[in-house]
């Protein structure tokens, strides 16, 4: 029991820290432009193609730079040559031109790898138990992935907070205007978040992508997800999204464990449910079945008691 | 269906041979294959794009059939059975009188309700099914009819089949079931409870999960559990994305079990499980590429054809439906689906692997089974891995009938 308990909650908090890595940009996108970036996820999923590709060439090490740094470039022009120009037409037209961007994305990737998953294979150097507790082991490249989203969330922090670049993108963020009239290059200061953004959610799907599974509908898998950790966190909230990953990962990893139906804790309250009862199929559903339902329930809980998310500061 | 004829363009241009015989003209033998062609599920249904494209192909070639040559066009349903049901409403509009599908049980259990609806208000015009892979024992059991044929076996053969297998097995104490939440998974779970209680009631079923359909991107937290349980071995119909996420995260958490599964040989799932599965991931197949000595000529002639990693030949049921298929029309000496279904009822007909018989009570295809395991040691590898599968146990197709509670009404 011990053992099932400390493995989930790794597995959870690794799973948490990599919903982390992949929202920590989304919200600071669009914290900026007010815009759901729909094609935030193909951006984690580019990563992961490109540092396979790119990893075959170079090695592994290499690759995890300059796949992240080869994806922020695309984000760069992508906000340069496109969302900017549709951005004069309002956020609708936004929203749609991130949503075909998803699509295209997608298809560019099948054409490129196919359909089938790639053989995106741990790397040699993490690929090995990094202690054994009981009789299950840790992998080391888990560990890997833990330290590199907490060192992206330190760094990131510091950025943002410490340092004169941090200051002029959150001033840009609330105050763009003024910003601009203090003679700072603002649509300039867009792109670079941008690009960081995506080079960011490149830099999860790198590690994601040898973690979970390197497919073209992985993007698809993990894109709403993320919205959830965004939401339920509060948009442009770097430390809401990291509470709410975390607790989204654990939640659901320590859902799946638990064997339990409505049935049951009605039948230790003494409530007996008969198998005609028209209520008997629903209450019969284990929290293990609904555990994927979880983040979503939580999201509509979240829009109604606190629409602005547990450390948002403006109102959805 | 805009979607659908870009991403045909795009296919086209790639590989011109993927697409089959475009011709448009009169009097072709039209067959409608209606699979998910994208989103999660695209890469069951491209992989029987080709498969009947190359058979198509080859009995064009020998001049097809009656003196009709073959066409088949290919339509997407993203795997939605409300799609599906458009789709096939178009199709009969169209005049198509053979439809096919196999990915998805749900869309499977739409179209048949559809293709038995439509048969009986318009006869004259009756419409044949013919499932390759939609496995769900009910579409030959309480929901089968006279125009549904199935060409691969049920969950409950296979069920059967590799239960025979396990009774005996050595060092099998405590099995683990895992499978997607929805019919098929649920047979399979169902089947498997069912027949280990019977033939070796001394093992103790230590876990029966059902997870979500293609929803899962972290199988960790069902490791966790199964590893938990103490469990030797894990039963799973899982297939594609469900059946290779699973592997990955058993083998980092050192999870020592063996894998009885459907389909490890197919859609990546080779690939992704690696070296890590020989010896311990078993499937239960109709065929797969060692089970006889020497390849089989269309699998040479199928690869040579399409050259891509994931180009595998792996579909051998398919190469026995169209031969079937042929075969009936032949004998029939016509193509009207009323006289082919009566001549597929009850027809026998010998294989390379054996003999196969189309059971005439359910419309159910007795074909051999293999159990077989993954080896590093194997003639012919899958997704030129280095890793094939050896047999372990060939079941004659006699021997795969289950009963069946099927009752249905016959045309005159």
């Amino acid at each position: 029991m011990l053992e099932l308990v400390i493995f989930s909650t790794l597995n959870g908090v690794v799973y948490g820290l990599l919903l982390f890595m992949l929202s920590s940009g989304l919200t600071l996108i669009f914290s900026m432009m007010g815009v759901l970036n729909f094609a935030h996820a193909s951006m984690f999923m580019l990563g992961a193609y490109f540092s396979y590709q790119v990893g075959k060439l170079v090695g592994f090490w290499p690759a995890l730079v300059l796949a992240p740094l080869l994806v922020g470039l695309i984000g760069a022009g992508v906000e340069r040559y496109g969302l900017r120009h549709v951005h004069r037409h309002g956020h609708v037209p936004e929203l749609l031109f991130t949503f075909g961007l998803a699509y295209l994305i997608e298809e560019i990737v099948v054409m490129g790898w196919g359909r089938n998953p790639i053989e995106n294979r741990v790397p040699a150097t993490l690929d090995f138990p990094l202690f054994t507790l009981f009789t299950t082991s840790y992998p080391a490249y888990k560990a890997f992935m833990m330290a590199v989203s907490i060192g992206m969330f330190v760094a990131l922090y510091l950025v943002l907070k410490r340092t004169r670049i941090g200051l002029i993108i959150q001033a840009a963020l609330t105050h763009p205007s003024t910003v601009a009239m203090l003679g700072h290059n603002v649509p300039q200061v867009f792109m670079r978040v941008f690009a960081a953004g995506t080079a960011l959610a490149a830099l999860a799907g790198v590690i994601g992508g040898f973690a979970l599974l390197t497919t073209p509908n992985m993007a698809a898998a993990l894109g709403p997800i993320v919205f959830v950790v965004v939401v339920i966190g509060g948009l442009g909230s770097l430390g809401g999204a990291l509470i709410a990953s975390l607790a989204i990962g654990i939640m659901q990893t320590f859902a799946v464990a638990l064997d339990v139906s409505l049935l049951d804790l009605l039948r230790h309250a003494g409530v007996a449910i008969g198998r005609e009862s028209a209520l008997f199929e629903l209450a019969s559903i284990k929290i293990a079945q609904a555990a994927p339902m979880i983040p979503y329930v939580l999201l509509v809980l979240m829009l109604i008691v606190r629409p602005k998310g547990l450390l948002g500061t403006r109102e959805t | 269906m805009r979607r659908h004829v870009l991403r045909s363009l795009v296919l086209g241009v790639l590989a011109p041979a993927a697409i089959a015989s475009t011709a448009q003209a009169q009097g072709t033998l039209k067959i409608a294959m209606i699979e998910p062609l994208s989103g999660g599920a695209a890469s069951a249904g491209i992989l029987s794009q080709k498969h009947f494209g190359y058979f198509v192909d080859k009995i064009n070639a020998a001049g097809g059939v009656n003196g009709q040559k073959i066409e088949v066009l290919f339509f997407d349903n993203k795997i939605s059975p409300q799609e599906s049901l458009i789709i096939l409403k178009k199709v009969i509009d169209e005049g198509i009188r053979y439809v096919s599908q196999g990915v998805g049980s749900v869309v499977a259990h739409a179209i048949t309700d559809a293709v038995l609806k439509h048969n009986e208000r318009n006869p004259g015009k009756e419409v044949i099914y013919l499932n390759y892979a939609a496995v769900d024992p009910a579409l030959t059991n309480e929901k089968c009819n006279f125009w549904h044929f199935r060409f691969d076996a049920d969950a409950d053969m296979k069920m059967e089949a590799l239960t025979n297998y396990l009774a005996k097995a050595k060092g099998l104490k405590k099995v683990y079931l895992i499978n997607q939440d929805y019919s098929f998974g649920k047979a399979v779970a169902v089947a498997a409870r069912a027949m280990l209680t019977k033939k070796r009631p001394d093992i103790e079923i230590v876990g029966d999960e059902l997870h979500p359909l293609q929803k899962v991107t972290d199988f960790s937290p069902y490791v966790a559990k199964i590893k938990a349980s103490g469990a030797d071995s894990v039963i799973t119909g899982n297939w594609s994305n469900d059946m290779l996420l699973l592997i990955k995260p058993g083998k980092d958490a050192g999870l020592k079990v063996d894998w009885y599964t459907y389909y490890a040989g197919t859609l990546g799932s080779p690939t992704a499980i690696g070296r890590d599965g020989v010896g311990h991931v078993k499937q239960v197949t109709e065929w797969h590429k060692n089970a006889l000595p020497e390849a089989d000529p269309d699998q040479i002639a199928y690869e040579k054809r399409f050259t891509g990693k994931e180009d595998d030949f792996a579909y051998w049921r398919l190469k026995t439906m169209f031969e079937m298929l042929v075969e009936t029309m032949k004998k029939a000496k016509s193509n009207d689906p009323v006289k082919v279904a009566k001549a597929l009822e009850g027809m026998k007909y010998k294989t390379v692997l054996g003999d196969v018989e189309m059971r005439a009570d359910n419309h159910q295809l007795l074909q051999p089974l293999f159990i077989s395991t993954m080896s590093d040691k194997v003639k012919y590898d899958v997704e030129r891995t280095g890793l094939g599968f050896v047999t372990n146990g060939k079941i004659e197709a006699k021997d795969t009938a289950t009963p069946t509670t099927c009752k249905m009404d016959r045309p005159k």
